[in-house]
């Protein structure tokens, strides 16, 4: 389905030197699969997404959709082509409000449709149609709405890119079973959640674990879960002082 | 009537009227009345200098609605017009003003409105006035609003001001003095093009005890246009006030923003909050993510933030 061969992204820093985000990645994504793509900060997950929608371009190697080479395309015929990406932190609009963003994400969608996407996401349609997209939402709630305009579109390849970031542990788990339900199994689409969620992990089909910009680890979720599963424990504990108890 | 298809493309455009509503309505054309009529509480006539309408609105009249629109299609006419409204006690009503000019000529064409609006005790106006310019030739389409405002003790008023095509040059003045518990809101919207022109200059005097101001401006300006919005609230007794200036900065245009905040009394709370910038990269790209071309992306964002 999407298809990256020798995948490489090079930017030049501030002093001129010329850095890799990601390199030479080698990756067959095939529908029906929910992928995992994790690994430590900085490692270069949120580029790669970012090239596979074509909003950074990649500097060698090629992408393919369906048998296209998608590398020269931009962002609008990316997601024209069945694309979608929801952010990790969502830009705010002045101006748009919720039922602006979620037509736009899902043109025709009609008032039951409209209403039925926000409650998927734990967001009561009454409250939040009307909402303004701007800087009086909290992280949380933007969070959400974009969740729910991937959700809306018909895509062949959609990424969530840490979608459990900045979003309230109850919400975490029925966000990621909505993403489960839609994706997993479905012949028609693949799902891509960059994410270090202990319970998001084990459950897709197949983790990638990107490291310095190189896929350090790459299998089925059988295979890979119990090489990483100490180390992301380990740092979920950390960071949540082992109050993360809930099962999926 | 005698209206031509300009006309009513013009009246649709900054009335929303697209055939001749019930009700007070005065349709002036090229410096004359072409449709005048009263309703049972409100009255329209000519003032007593003979330059301009006089509105006088009953005291208690509820949920009605009085247009005024002006249009101006004569190639090279310059209109000047005095209106006075008064909005009788204890009434609750909407004023449709706005002016639509169509100018096909080499000559510049033009419409001064000075408006006086009282609002009387305990009464509460929405007030919305938009402006507009159409034609082909070089001639200029210039509008230059004056507007005074008194609002008396618990009286409550909305002014929403929009200009967004086609007007070449505007100086809008807008003066209000605001009185114990009274409260006014004034919403501007305004988008320049080309090499246009437009001044704000508004000024609120916030006299009574309680009394409330607030400005809200959201702009953008492109091509080579220039905007310079100033607004000034003066505090003068125990009140709250408060600035939002917001602009779009597109192509080669000049946007000057100038907060004024005069606080003559230790009671008053002003504030005021401005910020010019471009559209946002990350905002383009998300609505391109979900598959809109760039321009409209821009398109979006700009009806969105002018809304």
């Amino acid at each position: 389905m999407l298809k990256l061969e020798n995948v490489s992204m090079t930017v030049n820093n501030s002093n001129g030197f010329r850095r890799e985000i990601i390199r030479d990645i080698n990756i067959n994504f095939e529908p029906g699969k929910l992928y995992a793509i994790t690994g430590p900060n900085g490692g270069g997950k949120t580029t790669l997404a970012k090239v596979i929608m074509g909003i950074y371009q990649h500097s060698a190697g090629n992408i393919y959709l369906n048998g296209e080479d998608i590398s020269q395309l931009g962002v609008t015929e990316r997601a024209r082509r069945g694309i979608a990406y929801a952010f990790q932190q969502p830009p705010r609009f002045k101006g748009l409000n919720v039922s602006d963003l979620i037509k736009i994400a899902a043109p025709g969608v009609d008032g039951m449709g409209l209403r039925k996407k926000l409650r998927d996401v734990g967001l009561c349609p009454e409250d939040y149609l009307d909402r303004d997209m701007g800087p009086g939402l909290s992280g949380g709630e933007a969070k959400r709405i974009e969740i729910a305009q991937v959700l809306s579109r018909d895509s062949v390849i959609s990424i969530f890119d840490e979608p459990e970031a900045g979003v309230d542990l109850w919400t975490v788990q029925r966000l990621i079973g909505l993403i489960v339900q839609k994706y997993q199994d479905n012949p028609e689409s693949t799902a891509i959640i960059i994410t270090h969620h202990e319970n998001v992990l084990p459950i897709c089909d197949e983790i990638i674990v990107l490291e310095e910009g190189f896929i350090k680890l790459q299998g089925s979720s059988k295979q890979i879960w119990p090489l990483i599963r100490d180390d992301v424990q380990c740092k979920m504990r950390e960071q949540c002082r082992g109050e993360v108890c809930y099962e999926l | 009537m005698n209206f031509k298809p300009v006309d009513m493309q013009l009246l649709d455009v900054i009335s929303n009227i697209k055939s001749i509503p019930a009700g007070a309505i005065n349709i002036r054309r090229d410096g004359e009345p072409v449709i005048r009529q009263s309703s049972p509480n409100i009255r329209i006539g000519t003032n007593a200098d003979n330059n301009g309408l006089l509105v006088e609105i009953k005291p208690g009249t509820r949920n009605e609605t009085v247009h005024v629109p002006v249009i101006v299609t004569k190639a090279g006419f310059h209109d000047k017009v005095y209106n006075t409204f008064v909005v009788g006690e204890d009434a609750d009503i909407t004023i449709i003003a706005g002016c639509g000019i169509h100018n096909d000529s080499h000559s510049d064409s033009g419409h001064d409105g000075i408006h006086e609006i009282i609002v009387k005790k305990g009464a509460r106006m929405k007030y919305a006035e938009k402006h507009y310019g159409e034609g082909n030739g070089q001639g200029k389409r210039i509008l230059n609003p004056t507007t005074n405002i008194i609002l008396e003790n618990g009286a409550i008023a909305e002014m929403e001001m929009v200009q967004i095509k086609g007007v070449d040059d505007t100086i809008r003045t807008t003066i209000a003095h605001i009185g114990d518990k009274a409260s006014l809101k004034i919403v501007e919207r305004l988008m320049t093009h080309g090499e246009q022109k437009a001044v704000s200059d508004v000024r609120l005097y916030i006299e009574g005890q309680g009394g409330s101001g607030q400005i809200l401006s959201r702009s953008v300006g492109r091509d080579d246009s220039v905007q310079v919005f100033k607004a000034a609230l003066v505090g003068q007794n125990e009140c709250l006030g408060h600035v939002e200036c917001d602009a779009i900065i597109m192509d080669k245009a000049r946007i000057q923003s100038i907060p004024e905040l005069i606080a003559e009394n230790a009671e008053a709370v002003l504030t005021h909050e401005a910020a010019i910038g471009k559209i946002a990269g990350e905002q383009l790209i998300k609505l391109m993510s979900l598959g809109m071309t760039e321009k409209d992306a821009i398109d979006t964002i700009l009806e969105g933030f002018l809304r």
